[in-house]
């Protein structure tokens, strides 16, 4: 297990840090800020910050000594003239993915925005630039649109660590998108999936990927937690199967891990129906599958059976080796050591928890 | 030439943040020039198209501004330009 965990919160962002067998707050810093995505680049150590500052729109902010001090960089900006659609200019409303290019490509950083726009920084996040390709995709204006915010959104960015340049997408709506040449042309990859609220649920586009995962161990192994259920491919996205449980409390929600060791196992965090959206009968489980989503177990122990009402974000769960760790909608924080047979309470009164990393 | 003053929120980011005085014809200008003695503050202010963003609001002579998008409010040379933030959320 990584020994700290970074916490992008409603109200500023938040460090743990395990310590003589003890999780400890470590740092707490743009207090009272919203903090969309708090993100440690596991190649070099750098915290990031994508802040979402209610009046001065979005900032991002970078770290080199653990959040002790920070320095603001400008944060992804579309270039003067473009248009979500027809009339309505493009700027940057909210940054929801990022991802470090892999090792091979030591300066490049990846960060995914509302509304719709996927940046890539060559020069270790000094600068980032908008993905022309995928911005003129021929389906973006007239395909894809708003899910979970007001406008068309990438959450999901998946750099392939065995082929840095092959990379996937997860965007609400329009679904997962996939380049072998870093960003240079992009196929579509929705084969399988089923959305019930179109027309057509078998579209082409206009899917809801609330997040994408892939297996560390085998980056073909690929799992969503979808508007729609569960979803797992096996090939590298070219074929989705649902693999949820229909009738069962593991179909909606909004997060899923996969684990470091064992592209079988996979969790979620269910939540009571896309009308609804709380806690399943006021109680707060994790579900677990062991073997690719054939079989699901409603993990319980610890983690409060009544009176509840929180739900998980979808950068809310993560897991390292055995731990698995979640944040809540209402401010709660549970860990479990041995991937969610039993849970612990890290704390109880945090803000309204957005994003979860382990990291060293 | 026209005062600029700014809510005091604004010195979370901008420590030396005080009444400045700045030339220009037009309210971009001012801007412009604001951003010179605190740079950064423009992106705080108006969005990478140039227009006010959402939830700040700009007062010229105690008067709220009609053109959020490209800025075109006229002012006189002893005119007090008030950047503010609207009250909002919780």
């Amino acid at each position: 297990m990584k020994p700290t965990l970074l916490l992008g919160t409603r109200k500023g962002f938040i460090s743990y840090h395990f310590n003589n067998g003890k999780w400890q707050m470590e740092n707490l810093s743009f207090d009272g800020v919203p903090v969309s995505i708090a993100y440690a680049d596991s190649r070099n150590g750098t915290w990031w910050a994508c802040l979402d500052h209610g009046h001065w729109g979005v900032k991002l902010h970078r770290s080199n000594d653990r959040g002790a001090t920070w320095e603001e960089v400008e944060a992804p900006k579309y270039p003067e003239g473009e248009e979500v659609k027809d009339g309505m200019p493009a700027v940057t409303r909210y940054m929801w993915a990022m991802a470090h290019g892999g090792i091979n490509f030591s300066s490049r950083l990846w960060i995914g925005t509302d509304p719709g726009g996927l940046f890539m920084s060559e020069d270790a996040g000094n600068s980032f630039q908008l993905v022309e390709s995928l911005w003129k995709h021929p389906t973006r204006k007239t395909g894809w649109f708003g899910g979970g915010r007001d406008l068309p959104g990438i959450h999901s960015i998946l750099v392939d660590p065995r082929d840095e340049d092959h990379i996937y997408i997860g965007i609400s709506c329009a679904g997962v998108f996939e380049t072998v040449d870093a960003g240079k042309t992009w196929e579509i990859r929705n084969k399988g999936l089923r959305a019930d609220f179109l027309p057509d649920p078998y579209a082409e586009l206009g899917h809801d990927p609330h997040i994408v995962v892939a297996a560390p161990s085998n980056p073909d192994a690929m799992w969503q937690q979808n508007h729609c259920g569960i979803f797992r491919t096996t090939d590298g996205a070219k074929n989705w199967q649902y693999v949820g449980q229909t009738g069962g409390p593991a179909h909606f929600g909004f997060a899923i891990a996969v684990a470091e060791d064992n592209p079988e196992q996979a969790w979620v965090a269910p939540a009571n129906s896309d009308e609804k959206r709380i806690a399943v009968k006021g109680s707060l489980f994790i579900c677990r599958t062991d073997d690719g989503g054939k079989s699901w177990k409603e993990l319980r122990n610890g983690l409060p059976q009544e009176n509840c009402f929180d739900i998980v974000y979808r950068h809310a769960l993560a897991t390292s080796g055995d731990a698995v760790v979640f944040g809540t909608t209402t401010g709660n924080l549970f860990l479990s050591n041995d991937r969610g047979n039993n849970w612990q309470v890290l704390n109880n009164y945090l803000p309204m928890i957005h994003s979860v990393q382990f990291a060293d | 030439m026209p005062t600029v003053k700014f809510t005091k929120a604004l010195k979370r980011f901008f420590p030396q943040l005080k009444d400045t005085s700045a030339e220009g014809n037009t309210l971009v200008e001012i801007l412009h020039e604001i951003e010179v003695h605190y740079p950064g503050m423009c992106s705080y202010v108006l969005d990478e198209q140039g227009s006010l963003r959402k939830h700040v609001n700009i007062f010229i002579d105690g008067s709220i501004i009609n053109d959020r998008t490209k800025l075109t409010d006229s002012f006189s040379e002893h005119s007090e330009i008030y950047i503010i933030q609207a009250l909002s959320g919780g």
